[in-house]
């Protein structure tokens, strides 16, 4: 066990090397920052100073060594435009990100699993099959296109949501979190509607095909044949065996909820880290954009590791060594 | 089921929102920016949303009114004693939030605290540069400079002054992090949400006239379609820079009402004036030319092929005025004989034959793809146009980065492309700096023509220029400062498209005071 | 963007087996056109790839031949006449480009991504699958570890930095899209292929003499192909979506190509002001695209791999 999350530790590091590499000469060769930073009434002194106050006069593999050596101390770099740690500045807008996708993730299962469970039972009826058909256009429907939909129909044609933004936060243990206000809940809404739908369809595919396969099990046999109802054989017992694989299932996609963020929080102005990303990329602020690879990639290693761990403890016939297909 | 709970209580939430919102506007203003501040320390970076938000904050020697002239501010009044010593009183009384009062003291520590702000991505050290000030007493400081300077009173009206107490010891962090109460103004910052918003609170000591909110937030709604999306939606009271496309809606809903005011920024196109022959252009088949772009009659051709009104109306929607000049001609400095050229293709069509292209060239156009309101569009419809005068037009649209970059120096440090469209907002709200950037010898030691991007030189306006720097009455500047705009543009150094205008929407019952520096101030908001 | 090692054998391998066997081929078309909507998905998608590449012969525009495009033509409603004397049918946009002309043209760019940035990871992919199967040992561990982490990030985020590091561009956007595309098929060909190697028609190939890469591509490769079929369609249409994605955030395609996102993108700004269409319709485009894929997507994967179905 611990060799396995050894090596995935160094797997992650080599990763990061890989991603920060390409990153950092890349958004070098794209542009100057100092271009997008310097108010353009400024000359070409003014140019010069912010090249030495950003350290950007030096060569790029100067640069490079410099970044590295003071990573090595956990000393990330500061944002080229806020002149903050580049990681302070993603820390502080994780908590809005986390809060998004996970209220997508529960929508994603208490809108999917009953659709999805109903569509399993009762395959043949015009209703499954409708919900198919909409699931199939859940995994086609453009995520940033949907967002617009969502906004004009709720926000503005109906006038019930909120159109843009985060509502008002409460810091428990240290952590902002808008989820424990009314006005909070109001806006997060249509976001995580948004992010939430691909995920939908993805229930609904893993709990239809569970239903399926449980439905010609010996115990859902045995227990119709006891006479239980139908209610608490689809309640207690297929329900009980189909959880498990989907909750796995959507623990590894909380990490692609995370990365489709970026869309919905810039659709929605909604103040979490992808829309951070996204500006500084605009912005050419490349220490943000390097600790954001390195942030994420941690985050995802996370992730993945306790997704397996978790799995071989619910389940001994896996085992945590070689992961051959 | 907790949260299957939660989110029917979010459901029936939802339904009662918009009482709950109204009820609650009594004192709250809500405004949606179309850009976020890199910092809310006043000193850290010469950005126009952080001007715009410390200046309601930390207020500034020198104020500047809707329309950019210069009024007092913590200077009551400001006068030359010669040719090199401008001396400001200062208004007595002011207090910080801290509840000490305002001195020289603290203009001085200002003074030394603007060069030392570290990592500052654009430093307001330039405005002070040659400047040495002085304390003659509490209330009256002097600024001498080593050549005349007429322009001492518009330099300081762009940035704040805080108490000597934060001056000296707080960092950009400790200002982010709202721990400087050495401000003047008639808010105070009293949350930075980065990302999200900005809130401040009414300084109920202030000085002057007390703003009719007690509490603003600022939202960051980047996106245009959003910001509208957002006043229309009721999310927010005011927005800013409302986008050409929406105006007619916007102005049709009678829950809103839109103001619009003539901007200092003018959307322009730079053409390359010192290469013999230039990257971009060749002759209809490919082979090279001699740089077509340095014969006036050409520059006149394309002045002219340039339907200035098509783009105003079909591209802006009515949001801008087509331009002659580098500032409309409201501003200080700006030429009144200048006419916008009218469009007038058979003799473009003319010119271009008289300068020896009958038949055209093949030319590239570049420009940034999302700095400047519809900047992709206006390229695309001037590339119709000279189309239609004969010339082969192709067009590329860059990532502002990668653009500025490259228009600035891509090729061996030189400006690399051939004829780009590009914008500029005059900060200073009169002429000289615009002259001086932008058609201006290019001089890197005298710190001319900085975004001179087609390299335009000039000898006699450069002449016109440099007298009316030194010129410190203001009669005799603004003559210079005319005469210089009109060497230039009758020479299309630039050739100028539209000024755009500003315009803000908000809430019927909410007054916005429409602003030329694109300035959206709590204080010009009233019920 | 590096020039691909598409060997004629791989291409001719994708042809040549199916016919051959006849009867797993005539099973998967009797499958695959038993179901109504599948084959509704192939028509719509036929029209969609015919109205692409005939765009040249069937619009009344070129919308990007500057001369043909009057900006006192902007903003037309759908229906209108436009001043060249055609009628736009969907509608002009801001610089009074047809919709009609622009949507077709935007479709050859995003199909030219989608299939491309597909064939050349497919390629990659299925290369490096057979190589871990076929070499064992140390290469394949390190190459599936190199797999199985490029699959643990998602796409999104992968082609987002790549892009950011890159720049805009077809080129860029198609080495972003394959970079996260591989894997997929590496994974699966080589779980197959590992199968294959097993049979004993390997044996008997390699008994002959005959050379690795011989074995490899004209006996393994072609029996693994039905899932990279599966996948292919899958793929296609994620890769539309993407790079659609990708260029609404403006990290994409540039102006001068523009694709379906980008069209998307340029209509946003219209979308609360009344000019519906001008966003409304390529996105229209684009969803019946991806519908269209993924509806026989669907079916070709029940038909030839029923154990993939989640």
């Amino acid at each position: 066990m611990l060799a396995f999350i050894i090596r995935r530790i160094g797997q992650a590091m080599l990763v990061i090397g890989v991603m920060v590499v390409i990153v950092f000469f890349g958004v070098n060769v794209i542009g100057d920052p100092v271009w997008m930073l310097i108010s353009p009434e400024m000359d070409q002194s003014a140019v010069e100073a912010t090249k030495i106050a950003l350290g950007l006069d030096k060569p790029i593999w100067e640069q490079f060594i410099y970044f590295v050596g003071n990573a090595l101390q956990g000393d990330m770099g500061r944002s080229f435009v806020h002149g903050e740690p580049a990681i302070k500045l993603i820390l502080s807008r994780m908590p809005a990100t986390m809060e998004l996708a996970l209220v997508a993730l529960f929508m994603a299962i208490l809108i999917g699993m009953p659709l999805g469970v109903y569509a399993g039972l009762k395959p043949e009826t015009r209703l499954a099959k409708g919900i198919m058909a909409v699931s199939i256009l859940g995994f086609s429907l453009p995520t940033f296109w949907v967002g617009l939909m969502l906004i004009m129909f709720f926000s503005i044609m109906l006038g019930w949501l909120p159109a843009t933004g985060r509502g008002d936060t409460v810091r428990v243990l240290g952590i902002e979190t808008s989820l424990l206000s009314l006005n909070g809940w109001t806006y997060i809404a249509l976001p995580a509607l948004n992010l939430a739908l691909l995920k939908i369809s993805l229930v609904i595919r893993l709990a239809r095909a569970g239903v399926r396969e449980a439905a010609l099990m010996d115990y859902v046999k045995f227990a119709r044949a006891k006479g239980l109802s139908q209610r608490r054989i689809v309640g207690v017992h297929i329900l009980k065996n189909i959880m498990i694989p989907i909750v796995t299932v959507l623990g590894l996609e909380f990490g692609s909820l995370v990365a489709f963020s970026v869309v919905t929080e810039t659709i929605f102005a909604w103040p979490g880290m992808g829309k951070l990303l996204l500006e500084a990329i605009q912005r050419l602020d490349r220490p943000v954009i390097v600790a954001y690879v390195m942030v994420v990639v941690v985050l995802f290693v996370v992730i993945n590791l306790v997704v397996d761990v978790l799995y071989s403890v619910l389940d001994p016939r896996v085992r945590l060594t070689e992961a051959k297909a | 089921m907790t949260s299957i709970r939660l989110l029917a209580l979010a459901a029936t939430a939802a339904l009662t929102m918009g009482s709950a919102i109204s009820a609650l506007q009594a004192q709250e203003l809500r405004i949606g920016l179309s850009a976020e501040p890199s910092s809310i320390d006043p000193h850290y970076h010469n950005l126009s949303p952080n001007n715009m938000l410390s200046r309601q904050v930390f207020e500034t020697l020198v104020g500047q009114n809707e329309k950019q002239a210069l009024e007092p501010s913590l200077a009551e009044s400001w006068k030359t004693l010669d040719d090199n010593t401008w001396e400001f009183k200062l208004r007595r009384g002011v207090k910080f939030f801290d509840g000490s009062d305002f001195t020289a003291d603290d203009v001085l520590a200002t003074f030394k605290r603007l060069p030392a702000v570290p990592r500052s991505p654009s430093s307001f050290a330039p405005f002070i540069a040659g400047q040495t000030i002085e304390k003659v007493d509490s209330h009256t400081i002097r600024i001498k400079t080593t050549a005349p300077a007429p322009l001492v009173p518009t330099s300081l009206s762009t940035f704040g002054i805080v108490s000597k107490a934060c001056a000296e010891t707080l960092s950009t962090e400790d200002f982010n992090a709202l721990k400087c109460q050495g401000g003047t103004g008639p808010f105070k910052y009293s949350e930075f949400r980065p990302g999200d918003r900005v809130v401040m609170e009414r300084n109920n000591a202030y000085w002057g006239k007390k703003p009719d909110w007690e509490k603003v937030s600022f939202r960051f709604l980047t996106a245009a379609p959003t910001r509208v999306a957002a006043i229309l939606a009721g999310d927010v009271d005011v927005i800013e820079g409302v986008p050409p496309s929406d105006m007619a809606r916007l102005k049709s809903n009678a829950n809103l009402s839109v103001v619009e005011e003539l901007s200092n920024r003018v959307i322009y196109f730079h053409l390359d004036h010192f290469r013999e022959t230039s990257p971009f252009i060749t002759a209809k088949d490919g082979s090279p030319i001699k740089n077509p772009l340095r014969d006036l009659r050409v520059r006149q051709a394309l002045s002219m092929a340039l339907n200035r009104q098509a783009i105003v109306d079909r591209i802006m929607e009515g949001q801008a005025v087509p331009a002659e000049q580098v500032l409309p001609s409201s501003f200080f400095g700006t030429s009144q004989t200048l006419k916008p050229t009218p469009f007038d293709l058979a003799g473009a069509r003319k010119l271009l034959a008289d300068a020896g292209f009958p038949n055209g060239f093949k030319m590239k156009m570049h420009g940034p793809n999302g700095r400047y309101t519809n900047d992709t569009k206006i390229l695309e419809a001037a590339a119709q146009m000279y189309t239609r005068l004969g010339i082969d037009i192709e067009i590329e649209t860059i990532p502002p980065a990668n653009f500025f970059t490259r228009a600035s120096q891509g090729a061996n440090g030189d400006p690399e492309f051939s004829f780009i469209l590009v914008g500029w907002g005059a900060g200073t709200g009169e002429t000289s700096g615009s002259l001086q950037a932008l058609v201006g010898t290019f001089d890197r030691t005298r710190g001319w023509g900085a975004a001179n991007r087609g390299r335009y030189s000039n000898k006699a306006m450069d002449e016109v220029l440099t007298e009316a720097l030194r010129t410190v009455d203001n009669t005799k500047r603004a003559a210079l400062l005319a005469r210089a705009s009109e060497l230039s543009m009758n020479d299309l150094g630039i050739i100028p498209s539209h000024y755009q205008t500003n315009v803000w929407a908000s809430r019927k019952g909410i007054k916005v005071t429409a602003r030329a520096d694109e300035y959206t101030l709590a204080t010009g908001i009233t019920r | 963007m590096t020039d691909t090692p598409i060997s004629p054998a791989m291409l001719a391998g994708a042809a040549t087996p199916v016919p051959k066997e006849e009867t797993p081929f005539t099973r998967f078309r009797k499958g695959f056109f038993e179901d109504k909507v599948a084959v509704a998905g192939l028509i719509l998608f036929s029209i969609i790839v015919a109205l692409a590449l005939l765009a040249p012969l069937i619009t009344p525009q070129n919308p990007y031949d500057l001369r043909s495009v009057d900006l006192m033509d902007s903003r037309l409603k759908p229906g209108s006449v436009a001043g060249e004397g055609f009628t736009t049918w969907l509608g002009t946009d801001g610089v009074g480009r047809d919709l009609y002309s622009g949507i077709l043209y935007g479709l050859r760019i995003s199909l030219m991504v989608g299939f491309l940035s597909g064939l050349i990871a497919a390629s990659i992919g299925m290369a490096v699958g057979l190589i871990a199967a076929y070499a064992g040992g140390r290469v394949e561990t390190i190459l599936m570890r190199i797999v199985d982490l490029q699959l643990s990030l998602p796409a999104v985020l992968i082609a987002l930095i790549l892009v950011a590091a890159l720049g805009k561009g077809v080129d860029k956007i198609i080495f972003a899209l394959v970079v996260v595309q591989w894997a997929y098929y590496a994974r699966t060909v080589r779980g197959n292929a590992l199968v294959e190697r097993r049979k004993e028609y390997v044996e008997a190939a390699q008994s002959l003499g005959l050379s690795n890469a011989r074995v490899v591509f004209r006996h393994i490769m072609p029996n693994c192909l039905a899932p990279v079929i599966v996948i292919v369609t899958v793929q296609t249409a994620h890769a539309i979506a993407l790079e659609a994605t990708l260029s609404f955030l403006g990290v994409g395609l540039p102006q001068t190509e523009p694709s379906l996102g980008v069209l998307i993108a340029n209509g946003f700004q219209y979308m609360l002001s009344g000019s519906y269409w001008i966003s409304f319709f390529p996105g229209l485009a684009l969803l019946l695209t991806i519908v269209s894929i993924n509806l026989m997507g669907d079916r070709i994967r029940d038909v030839l791999n029923p154990r993939l179905e989640k």
